[in-house]
């Protein structure tokens, strides 16, 4: 059996003091694709952001688990140097701060905390050269600062190449489909696809099945006011896509069906 | 309303005539006449000297100085300090930076600037160094040095103290000063290697006085880049200006370091005349000082001239840093630009006005002026007032000013890549810090300068 890299356990976290999570119950197993589905509020994103540690949600109950570690009172760096990625919906562009720098600097960062050398800039070119063919980038864009004039798909791009050089185990992809053109999605999930491996685990949220045709999942579940309140294999996605959410609004007095099938 | 160029910085004379302002009065006995001076420079420093005389201190009550309060400077007892031993001066200087609890250590300071070894000029509390300086990789058709050693078919007589815009503290350098640094290019001439003032008061433990004068003459079609660095140890003030007369169709890049011991006070004028087709672009750097004012001034005297204006003030602690500039165009199609950035933490305080004046016959004017200000803590304090005056009717004008903290949501997005909130946090400074740094001519200083901010505001 995998080994579990990821286990939320009746998490419920707030923003400004109110309540966004609501029981959140999540596994994921190491070579595992997971979905979150749901419409825009249901909750997906601020279990992103909670699971990557943002300052501004406050987990006032349950916990996550990941690689049998607590995290809840771990810095963002710390879930990020033990190998936690999240791919931003909308990535901040920083001027100023070169794409190189910023990216050698994050690189690094890792390294410290794995208590391995840092390297130095030249060796680090080298590396991140052979990483821009993951997303089919030109190197003149690690000349430009940080998603400063990137179009989005260059952002979602970029998203993707921090995390082929992080080489995160456990990857959120945050609607990194959201505002792509077809040639964009391609390039960013074949970029996923490449990186994934039977270590390593994947949570992609996301509000429209189309992504889930080129990042195929294992489960999908379907958010709803802060809880999933369904779950089922990939055909869910292919349901929602053919009914819509709204299919959900009949069943969410229902209890029973909360973190039901995985 | 028709727009008044100069009024607005020539000072007030007081009320009832001569009433001798203590300060100045005081400042001007310590000051010693050069008697090998040409007669025209003594006329000029009398002149001065008479004017200043019916002058008196700015106050809060002046618009120019209602920001800052001077009277931590102008109750103090200032007195002139002459040369010292040069020897070791530069490392005993470094070493004194490096010393400084806010940490201002930078790693050219140990050899200021390679790049320049050749084409520097050191004075020392006023008084040229010829033993610090070198000016053998200067090509021919450039005369860079004292003023007394200027050879007779330069005619500074023409240039020194002509600039519009005069006030007290210009006065007072005219009046008082004594040696003048020179850079005089030929018409035609093309210097690729930048020209190194450094400018050091090392006034041992006396309260130091000193008054820097630079003169530059940038001739028809010529081309230099000028970088003029203040420093020093100890209390003292510095009273310094500049003068720029930049000809037709000639290009001065300048780059202007204020890094003046923590204890000192500096005022600074830098007065740019321009002709037609010219270009000047200057980049401030403002560090130091406990109390620092800096007047930038340009006055575009010709059609399309193309000015510049950069700054980049980093005050923490209680350090007040005060820039006031002056854009003034009056011929048609003239172009500025104006980038001033500020860092404000811990009880500082920053201010800015810059002032763009458009004439009626300035048409076709191309304006930008932006004030950008990082406030880094809640007890920091800036004032910003940017300010556009335009009488013609056919121009492109745009300015603004922002006040803000390092961003919640870049910090999260920093650290989600695991940067500590400390790096992060420095990530940001330095960007907001690049916009100008980037622009310095030399990397050997745009790394001393990034490193030297990163120590400065580390706690």
């Amino acid at each position: 059996m995998s080994e579990t890299i990821l286990s939320v356990r009746n998490l419920t976290a707030n923003v400004d003091g109110i309540p966004i999570l609501k029981g959140v119950n999540l596994d994921i197993k190491a070579g595992e694709v997971h979905a979150i589905m749901g419409r825009n509020g249901s909750g997906k994103s601020t279990l992103s952001k909670v699971i990557a540690g943002h300052p501004d949600y406050e987990v006032t109950g349950g916990e996550i688990i990941y690689q049998g570690r607590n995290l809840t009172d771990l810095e963002p760096n710390e879930r990020a140097n033990s190998g936690i990625f999240l791919a931003f919906q909308y990535p901040l562009a920083i001027p100023g701060v070169s794409n190189l720098d910023f990216m050698r600097v994050a690189y690094n960062a890792k390294r410290k905390y794995q208590g391995l050398e840092e390297i130095d800039t030249f060796d680090f070119e080298d590396l991140i050269e052979e990483k821009l063919e993951v997303v089919k980038m030109k190197s003149s864009f690690l000349e430009r600062s940080l998603n400063e004039g990137f179009s989005g798909g260059e952002k979602k791009r970029n998203e993707i190449l921090q995390m082929a050089l992080l080489d995160p185990t456990l990857t959120i992809l945050d609607e990194i489909d959201s505002g792509l053109d077809i040639d964009a999605l391609r390039i960013v999930s074949d970029g996923v696809n490449q990186l994934r491996t039977p270590e390593k685990a994947l949570l992609v949220i996301t509000h429209y099945q189309r992504l889930l045709d080129y990042i195929e999942p294992d489960f999908v579940h379907v958010m709803q006011e802060g809880k999933i309140v369904t779950s089922g294999g990939k055909e869910l996605a292919l349901e929602l896509e053919s009914r819509g959410y709204d299919f959900l609004d009949d069943k969410s007095g229902d209890k029973s069906t909360v973190g039901v099938g995985v | 309303m028709a727009v008044q160029i100069p009024s607005t910085t020539v000072p007030k004379v007081s009320e009832g005539g001569v009433v001798e302002d203590i300060f100045f009065t005081a400042l001007l006995q310590q000051c010693q006449v050069n008697q090998a001076a040409p007669q025209w420079l003594k006329d000029i420093r009398q002149q001065s000297k008479s004017w200043l005389s019916r002058l008196s201190v700015p106050t809060k009550k002046d618009e120019d100085w209602r920001f800052i309060d001077l009277s931590s400077l102008t109750t103090g007892k200032f007195v002139t300090v002459g040369a010292v031993r040069p020897k070791g001066l530069l490392k005993d200087t470094a070493s004194h930076i490096a010393s400084r609890p806010k940490g201002y250590r930078s790693a050219y300071r140990e050899a200021p600037l390679p790049e320049t070894e050749n084409s520097r000029l050191v004075f020392i509390n006023g008084i040229y160094n010829d033993e610090l300086s070198n000016i053998t990789g200067l090509p021919q058709g450039i005369y860079v040095g004292s003023l007394a050693n200027l050879p007779n078919d330069y005619d500074a007589a023409q240039y020194f103290a002509q600039q519009p815009g005069a006030d007290a503290f210009t006065a007072l350098n005219t009046a008082g000063g004594d040696d003048v640094a020179v850079v005089w290019v030929n018409k035609n001439v093309v210097v690729d290697t930048p020209i190194h003032l450094i400018f050091i008061t090392n006034s041992g433990q006396e309260t130091g006085f000193t008054q820097p004068r630079t003169l530059v003459v940038a001739e028809t079609g010529s081309c230099i880049t000028l970088m003029e660095e203040y420093i020093g140890t100890g209390e003292y003030f510095t009273n310094a200006v500049t003068e720029i007369f930049v000809q037709g169709n000639s290009r001065v890049h300048h780059t202007r370091l204020q890094q003046e011991s923590d204890r000192s006070y500096h005022i600074g004028k830098t007065a740019v005349a321009q002709e037609r087709d010219s270009h000047y672009t200057i980049n401030e750097i403002n560090l130091g000082a406990k109390l620092c004012r800096h007047n930038p001034e340009v006055w575009q005297q010709g059609e399309q001239t193309e000015t510049n204006l950069n700054g980049l003030v980093v005050a923490t602690g209680e350090q007040i840093s005060d820039t006031h500039s002056i854009i003034a165009l009056s011929k048609p199609h003239g172009t500025t630009n104006q980038l001033h950035k500020c860092i404000v933490s811990d009880r500082a305080h920053a201010v800015f006005n810059g002032k763009v004046f458009v004439t009626k016959e300035a048409q076709l004017t191309d304006a930008t002026q932006l004030n950008r200000n990082l406030m880094l803590s809640p007890k920091a304090r800036v004032d910003t007032k940017p300010e556009l005056q335009i009488t013609a009717d056919n121009v492109k004008c745009a300015h603004g000013a922002t006040v803000s903290q390092l961003e919640a949501e870049e910090i999260f997005y920093l650290r989600s890549r695991g940067l500590s909130e400390d790096d992060a946090n420095q990530l940001l400074i330095d960007a907001f810090a690049a916009e100008i740094i980037d622009r310095l001519p030399l990397k050997s200083l745009r790394n001393s300068i990034t490193q030297t901010i990163e120590q400065k505001v580390k706690h």
